[in-house]
């Protein structure tokens, strides 16, 4: 212990955690390979690296959900060797992990859910006295100016991530560790969450945050770790941490350039909507999308840029068919004919594709193989007189799989399994299967790290290079400033400002957005 | 699309396919060992009665209505739902069958064409509900199976209807003709051995039409470039299957031949082996009950398949509801009582997933056996009926345990 304090150049604090050569292998892959970590008291240590780089299987191995045995190597925290079976050890000690899926009830209060298996309670019998002052106390301590009593159903998601904190808090926590806790909240709400455990620092809470927002882990921590094919690659300390390098030694390789280059061909317009209005599925009366016109020329990446809740998603899939939303009026046009998107089926017939932003729970069936996922939206593609041609699927499998370089054993490999940026590769290979003219993509990057991306931008720019049109909706507006031929803006359930993608910057979105919310009365 | 990928991607996808061939059929072979180590342990513990040819027959018989709905029960399993009113639709239809044939004479091919009319509709009043209205099939079905209980005993009017018409009884109680004619095989001293022909040709009929088919597609998968599993254990599987069905259909022979019912039987179970596997329904069908959100974004019409799935349990559950009556000669009030429960228990012994997306027709057909094997083999000797009760149950949680604990260690 004495020599490691001295070895890490951070002697002033001392290490409260090490883990030493821990090996993990599941059947046929070893997913991690005598990895180290150390952190020490008070740090937020960034943990950074691809998707399937073994970031996620190391926190399972440090939080008992991989118990004590089912690996090698050992993990000391404060100064013990710990021998986890199940979270509720790790618990007791003080390391609580919060996940990418929040884990609260959402039919309890924030006070209950606060206290959740950790409850204020002599004999059984909860003290919700204590309770409610309990809460009151953490939700201050996080920031968040809600009712202790306030379902959590009726908190957003950036709220809810602070309810998890609070959670943690209550549990006496001296490790935090975040998974992505950022990757779906709006930039305000991630700001404050970054803050937050800026200033559990000073209360010698230390965190690990996992992330794939390269400029938040360069702003807030510490000391950064990058792992790579399951192996520690190499820790930074605070003043060597620049984007490059991580993105270097993230990748193996240097990434000159975030967004592969592209030279447009675009051709005649492909895809019309026209003043088209939704309403609110629940509160019909509230229009949600208030009379947008849009067109996307074939050969064209036409980004949709806007806050949360500015009606994006409940556009695209208002119009894939009619999967949002009531009382829908307007025209959709394709190749300047009207066509009818009323149903799924008729807009993917009309040539239409959406991927949605949320692919664990719209787009992939989990327990299901790749091959199968593959196929779905596209079952005629691969049958003859409704039976399936069972090598014919497994020809597309494999050559999808080739195509958008899906890493994974073989087609027979069940999406569960596959970290996100390879999902999202099954999701684009199910409809680039059924091939659209169109295709919408929503948040086709969340979550996803910088190598896979570059590659999910590569088949969008081949996408388009074959004459389709392409229509994304993201919240890094930086990513639709690199790949877009034309931005519309968004807000409110209206377009409030189209911009060129060459004289696009994330200032003039903004004044659009800004600018636009005047006339929405 | 295009193909020129084809072969490099394929060589590493096939050889481990061949692996996840081995694991994902693993269950299947775990399931068809355990019904043969049942089997076996019932043959000696009943002193060799179980694997006698009359009481093989009667197992067939005993058990054709319960795989028969097992069959419409794995697909509203994999499609996420549950069906508890099959018991009580069987029952009902008896009764109808029994009113339109014992009552008002109707032809018994009408009657029971009818029936299945009935049976369907029956289906769609309650997939209307759960696929169109979103109730949860749970609930709906619980009030069907205590609307079609009741229903039953009001046309019934609380008495026995019967006897049924020598044609209908045909249906469970008849066997195939021996068009052929029968062999006699002398065994010396002791009596001859009187073997039903026809059964033995259609036996080895069937495993040459096995061997050949397994042949065909593998020679297709080879020539394609994909790996198949490899040939041994290709061989050890065909001779296996090829010998169990050999004994089978001899031991049917070797009483009065492939019951009727048996026929019907084993052409609904090849027809739901092959919409599972290999038609663009069942594969729809798995995807609803893996994630419906995902299924219904990528086009499928969620509704009207979850329509159709109850639409055809119905239909099944009429048939063995008819197979039921003409097995007991009458339609009682108390028919089909209790049979959704050893339906849906043989399902889940067969390794289907309570929450949808998964199971297979082989595995139900197999579960209904161990349910039918132990039924019958613990009513040989002479289990009470309370104790076969506690045995069957703990048969299901030890099967489903399991189960989950092979799934949790992979």
């Amino acid at each position: 212990m004495q020599d490691r304090l001295a070895s890490n150049g951070q002697s002033m604090n001392k290490t409260i955690l090490e883990m030493r050569g821990i090996t993990k292998t599941f059947p046929g892959v070893k997913a991690l390979q005598d990895v180290n970590l150390d952190v020490v008291e008070g740090e937020i240590h960034a943990i950074v690296g691809e998707n399937g780089a073994g970031k996620s299987t190391l926190m399972k191995v440090l939080s008992g959900v991989y118990p004590h045995g089912s690996y090698e190597g050992d993990v000391v925290f404060e100064g013990h060797e710990c021998h986890f079976h199940g979270i509720h050890d790790s618990e007791r000690v003080g390391i609580v992990i919060i996940h990418q899926e929040l884990a609260l009830v959402p039919l309890l209060s924030i006070a209950e859910n606060i206290f959740l298996g950790n409850e204020r309670a002599r004999n059984g019998v909860i003290d919700w006295h204590e309770v409610r002052s309990g809460a009151r106390k953490l939700l201050d301590m996080v920031g968040l100016n809600e009712d202790p009593e306030t379902l959590v159903t009726h908190l957003g998601t950036g709220k809810q991530q602070l309810v998890e904190i609070a959670k943690a808090l209550a549990k006496e926590v001296k490790l935090l560790i975040l998974d992505e806790p950022t990757a779906s909240l709006a930039e305000k709400d991630s700001n404050a969450l970054l803050d937050l455990l800026v200033a559990f620092k000073k209360q010698g809470i230390a965190s690990i945050l996992i992330s794939h927002k390269l400029n938040e882990v360069s702003k807030v921590a510490d000391r950064i770790t990058v792992l790579r094919d399951g192996k520690t690659i190499e820790t930074m300390n605070r003043e060597e941490i620049g984007e490059d390098r991580i993105i270097t030694s993230m990748v193996g390789r240097s990434i000159e350039d975030r967004y592969p280059g592209r030279t447009p061909q675009i051709g005649e317009t492909l895809f019309e909507v026209e003043n088209w209005v939704v309403h609110h599925p629940i509160h019909t009366e509230r229009q949600v999308i208030k009379g947008v016109d849009l067109a996307v020329r074939r050969g064209e990446v036409v980004g949709i840029a806007g806050l949360m809740g500015s009606g994006r998603t409940e556009l695209a899939m208002s119009v894939f068919g009619r999967t949002y939303g009531h009382g829908i009026t307007g025209q959709v046009r394709m190749n300047g004919k009207p066509v009818d998107t009323s149903s799924v089926k008729k807009a993917v017939d009309a040539g239409i594709a959406y991927v949605t932003e949320d692919r664990k729970t719209y787009g992939l069936n989990l327990i299901d193989h790749i091959k199968h996922n593959v196929t779905i939206a596209n079952l005629v593609g691969v049958s003859r007189g409704g039976v399936i041609d069972d090598l014919a699927e497994l020809r597309v499998a494999n050559d999808y799989r080739a195509r958008t370089n899906i890493r994974s054993s073989s087609v027979y490999q069940l999406t569960g399994n596959l970290s996100g940026g390879n999902q999202q590769k099954v999701v684009l290979s199910k409809w680039l299967f059924a091939d659209p003219q169109l295709l919408i993509l929503d948040e086709p990057t969340r979550g996803i790290d910088v190598g896979a991306k570059y590659e999910i931008y590569t088949i969008i720019n081949k996408l388009a290079g074959e004459g389709r049109g392409i229509l994304i909706i993201s919240s890094e507006m930086p990513e639709l400033l690199g790949i877009c031929d034309r931005i519309y803006v968004m807000n409110e359930g209206r377009i409030v400002g189209e911009l060129a993608g060459n004289e696009a910057s994330q200032e003039k979105i903004m004044r659009a957005i800004v600018r636009g919310e005047g006339k929405t009365a | 699309m295009s193909s020129e990928t084809v072969n490099s991607a394929a060589a590493p996808g096939a050889r481990s396919s061949v692996r996840a061939i081995i694991q994902s059929n693993l269950r299947d072979y775990g399931l068809v060992v355990a019904l043969l180590a049942i089997m076996v342990f019932f043959q000696f513990a009943t002193n060799g009665t179980l694997f006698k040819p009359v009481n093989l027959t009667n197992i067939v018989l005993q058990n054709s209505y319960i795989i028969i709905m097992a069959l419409g029960m794995l697909l509203v399993i994999v499609g996420g739902h549950i069906d508890l009113s099959v018991g009580s639709v069987s029952g009902f239809v008896g009764a109808v069958a029994a009113i339109l044939m014992v009552e008002y004479d109707l032809n018994p091919l009408v009657a029971a064409i009818l029936c299945l009319g009935v049976g369907a509709l029956i289906g769609a009043s309650q997939g209307f509900w759960i696929a169109y209205l979103k109730i949860p099939s749970f609930i709906v079905t619980l009030a069907g199976m205590l609307v079609f209980k009741g229903l039953s005993l009001a046309i019934l009017g609380g008495r026995s209807v019967g006897p049924f018409p020598p044609e209908f009884q045909m249906l469970s109680a008849g066997f195939i003709p021996d068009v052929f004619g029968p062999i006699t095989i002398p065994q010396g001293e002791a009596a001859p051995i009187t073997l039903h022909t026809t059964t033995l040709v259609i036996g080895i009929a069937i495993v040459l039409a096995i061997v050949y088919f397994s042949l065909t597609s593998r020679a297709s998968r080879e020539r394609h470039g994909y790996q198949a599993e490899p040939f041994a254990l290709f061989a050890v599987k065909t001779a296996i299957i090829g010998a169990l069905i050999l004994f089978f259909t001899y031991t049917l022979a070797s009483y009065k031949g492939i019951p009727n019912v048996m026929v019907v039987m084993s052409i609904l179970i090849a027809v739901f082996v092959f919409i599972t596997r290999m038609t663009t329904l069942g594969r729809r069908i798995y995807a609803l009950g893996g994630n419906a959100k995902a299924a219904q974004l990528s086009g499928i019409k969620t509704e009207r398949l979850t329509f159709y799935i109850f639409v055809i349990m119905g239909m099944l559950a009429a048939l063995a509801g008819l197979i039921f009556a003409a097995r007991l000669n009458t339609a009682t009030p108390k028919a089909g009582q209790g049979f959704e429960l050893d339906v849906i228990a043989a399902v889940f012994i067969g390794g289907a997933s309570m929450a949808g997306g998964v199971g297979q027709v082989a595995g139900a057909v197999i579960g209904a056996f161990i349910m039918g094997v132990m039924n019958n083999g613990m009513s040989i000797m002479g289990v009470n009926i309370d104790w076969q009760q506690v045995i069957k149950g703990l048969v299901l949680l030890g099967a489903v345990v399991f189960d989950v604990y092979n799934k949790n260690k992979a």
